[in-house]
């Protein structure tokens, strides 16, 4: 199959663009995607995604990649790993949707399965109430970057009445009332697109 | 052994396509299955597994694979890795084509507004779920509220944060 955008794109990108890149080799587009793993500790990740592939690379322009993040926002699944599917794609094709996704997981899942090793093996031992108690607190804090999105997210995408209203049955409905996700959206998804196609501009 | 991989597969194949909003969306489904439905984690653990998958790098939805781990070790990890991420691969993929060729189109336009509230909303509900779910004190819910603030109004780094949590709950005997 071809990649999804073959167009040529003129102009540089960024002050270290490099027009010959724009379509990098697949073992290029791994480092690019395994230094982005790498940098995502403390999130921020979709920053470090533009850095590496608008600026650093110029693989992909702004525009190209604005796109790419809000389609990868609007689909199930984690939205970077969903933007290396798309990044990856529109360079390489299927193979490089495939490589960039290895590259952006392969080390935080190598950290993920040592921390999580340390955890299961250390629970019950004279340490482990200490661990615990970290952990507790980097649970309240984790819940707390979940909410904290949401305000963000609340702000700059929910203007009006009628969308608030979603927000708030979807978040209580699941988040309080514990009903499940699927009959949710079920419910949810037609009202909000049939909402939004009602109040399209014209 | 091969139950256990097909529930784990089954599970997040399932989830991992309804996981919109960034996949935090299907924490609280997850931890109704896993704590409460296959007794996999005690919600404890569930919080503390949270809590890894948010301070290490990568994606949040990681946290499979630690399930996946305490479940059926090594094999379990992978399966539900591969199960979390590759029918939402899929679908992008699919869907990135398609949407390439809409361009401009006022119904694209009316997708990406209809999706916007049902995905904030699903944010709010995995931090809810997860009050919701484990024993607190008003340390915890202090720590919550005041991150909550923190990461809403401020550019703080997430794990200078995360840090502070953990140090809190270490001097206030948590």
């Amino acid at each position: 199959m071809t990649p999804l955008c073959s167009q040529p794109r003129t102009g540089l990108n960024g002050p270290m663009g490099k027009q010959e890149s724009s379509q990098p080799s697949l073992a290029s587009l791994f480092m690019g995607f395994l230094r982005i793993g790498m940098s995502s500790f403390g999130g921020g990740l979709t920053a470090w995604v533009r850095r590496e592939v608008v600026q650093r690379q110029g693989w992909l322009d702004d525009q190209q990649f604005l796109s790419g993040y809000a389609l990868s926002q609007l689909v199930p699944g984690a939205t970077n790993v969903n933007l290396a599917v798309f990044i990856g794609a529109q360079l390489r094709g299927p193979p490089g949707a495939a490589i960039a996704v290895a590259g952006l997981t392969a080390l935080p899942l190598v950290l993920v399965l040592i921390a999580g090793a340390v955890y299961f093996n250390t629970r019950g031992m004279p340490g482990g109430t200490w661990l615990s108690s970290a952990l507790a607190g980097m649970g309240s804090v984790a819940i707390g970057l979940s909410l904290g999105t949401g305000i963000r997210l609340a702000r700059r995408n929910i203007r009006r009445v009628g969308p608030a209203c979603i927000t708030a049955v979807v978040a209580l409905s699941i988040g309080v009332f514990g009903l499940p996700l699927g009959r949710v959206l079920l419910v949810m998804m037609p009202l909000s697109l049939l909402l939004a196609w009602m109040t399209r501009q014209r | 052994m091969i139950q256990l991989l097909l529930q784990l597969a089954l599970l997040f194949a399932g989830l991992s396509m309804l996981a919109f909003g960034g996949g935090a969306g299907v924490i609280p489904d997850i931890q109704r299955a896993v704590v409460d439905h296959y007794h996999w984690m005690t919600a404890r653990e569930f919080l503390d597994t949270f809590a890894i998958s948010r301070a290490m790098p990568g994606p949040g939805s990681l946290i499979v694979v630690l399930i996946g781990q305490k479940a059926a070790g090594l094999p379990g990890a992978a399966v539900s890795f591969l199960a979390m991420f590759a029918p939402s691969c899929l679908i992008v993929y699919i869907v990135a084509r398609i949407w390439h060729r809409a361009g401009r189109s006022p119904w694209r336009a009316v997708v990406e507004r209809g999706l916007a509230p049902v995905a904030v909303g699903m944010t709010f509900a995995s931090g809810l779920a997860l009050m919701r779910g484990t024993e607190s004190g008003w340390l915890p819910y202090t720590i919550t509220i005041a991150s909550t603030a923190a990461f809403a109004f401020t550019e703080i780094n997430p794990i200078a944060l995360l840090g502070a949590g953990a140090a809190a709950l270490l001097l206030g005997g948590g």
